[in-house]
């Protein structure tokens, strides 16, 4: 493997192992619960819960969220009491896309924990964008699930939004492949 | 929508699967529901960049954060981050974490009856340089045990994080060390069905990169996924 012996044959990507339970002394920093620098706002706060196949808070979760319309960054873990989460960034902005199309702004999420041995990729939608219905990803879902991609608000202003992610079982939120 | 991979999907199957029973914690935790395939977008096509600027020449020492030396078996590893086509990735961040040499992280649910180091706190980051090459000097993590079944211990290991240029190149993953005896025993490790990607996971000591009177030197490639063009090439073409 050298960078002068390019090859047309790829070798074997190296595979994931779970981020584990101790994930906190490497990779959190409180500067990533805040994605947006200070001076631009307003901002807004997505707060939610992960739970597991039981309905139960999963306390050592790490979520990453990426926003291509700002290229802002966001990272953290669940509350070690009650598996919670909240963060703040702008409500993103519909994305136009190499091919023209403008696609709902959304946020691209990992989700990674104990007992998970790669991540789960998941976006948040918003509701209230008039570009959700036309969004051709959100078309690849089936509809009895969409639901569980749209932060919904929960406060009159749309400054506060909810966002649970079920990792399993009723309710499931929806992961995808790509 | 055409349903574009610029990435090919194909590179991830030697990944682990989400539910993989003989690790107890994924029965709780993996998805029932089938993953929706979906397209490459510009989502995942971009991705966070960590320059050179955030990350300091001394966070790649694990040993030279405490006042004085941690106990243990000092080490080097180092080695090169690739794609899966043997293109170098420059630039990227990559961050790691591990226990200190008695198999203690220095973590407030870390209860395993076993010293913790005052000079060891076990996290480290550098960036690739432009030809993809890394390097940390750190200690030889202990085994530890674990409550996943009866005498459940986890093979030495140190937790690894990569970015890559985009999303989907994101990966967390871990390095263990040549010969473990405690291989055949792990569910972790053995959730990559595969025998050669197991491989990936596993250190080569090298003799080269071995200090004489200071640290052993392990070599660790690791290879991301990769496109077969460039994104921006695949998405015109498309």
């Amino acid at each position: 493997m050298s960078s002068s012996n390019q090859s047309d044959t790829p070798v074997i990507v190296t595979p994931s192992q779970t981020v584990g339970p101790y994930f906190k002394i490497g990779l959190i920093d409180e500067r990533w619960t805040r994605m947006i620098p200070p001076g631009e706002g307003p901002l807004i706060t997505v707060a939610g819960t992960v739970l597991d196949a039981d309905g139960k808070p999963v306390p050592d979760a790490m979520l990453e969220i990426w926003q291509p319309d700002r290229r802002a960054f966001g990272r953290f873990g669940t509350d070690p009491a009650d598996g919670s989460f909240t963060f703040q960034t702008l409500l993103p902005a519909g994305l136009r896309q190499p091919d023209g199309a403008t696609h709902a702004g959304h946020l691209n999420v990992s989700v990674f924990a104990r007992g998970l041995l790669k991540r789960l990729h998941t976006r948040i939608y918003f509701e209230g964008d008039p570009l959700n219905v036309a969004d051709p990803i959100l078309a690849l879902v089936p509809e009895a699930r969409r639901a569980t991609l749209i932060a919904r608000p929960t406060d009159a202003s749309r400054h506060l939004f909810g966002f649970d992610v079920r990792l399993s079982g009723p309710g499931e939120t929806v992961f995808f492949d790509c | 929508m055409k349903l574009t991979h610029p990435y090919p999907r194909e590179s991830l199957q030697f990944d682990p699967p989400y539910l993989h029973p003989a690790y107890v914690s994924t029965q709780t935790r993996a998805p029932r529901q089938p993953l929706i395939v979906i397209p490459q977008t510009l989502s995942e096509l971009t991705g966070p960049a960590f320059g050179h600027a955030e990350v300091k020449p001394s966070d790649a020492d694990l040993t030279a954060q405490g006042e004085g030396a941690p106990l243990g078996e000092r080490i080097i590893v180092h080695g090169r981050v690739l794609d899966e086509r043997g293109r170098p990735v420059p630039d990227s961040l990559i961050e790691i974490w591990q226990a200190n040499a008695a198999g203690r992280y220095h973590h407030v649910n870390d209860r395993h009856d076993a010293p913790l180091d005052p000079n060891f706190f076990g996290a480290g980051r550098c960036v690739t340089d432009s030809d993809g090459r890394y390097r940390f000097v750190t200690i030889r993590p202990g085994a530890y045990p674990w409550g996943n079944h009866p005498n459940a211990w986890r093979p030495a290991h140190i937790h690894l994080s990569l970015f890559g240029p985009c999303f989907l190149t994101r990966l967390v993953t871990q390095m263990y060390f040549p010969g473990d005896p405690l291989f055949p025993f792990d569910p972790i490790f053995n959730a990559v069905s595969d025998a050669r990607a197991r491989e990936r996971l596993v250190a080569k000591f090298d003799l080269q990169a071995t200090r004489p009177d200071w640290a052993l030197g392990f070599q660790f490639d690791i290879v991301l996924r990769g496109s077969h063009a460039t994104p921006l090439e695949a998405e015109h073409a498309s």
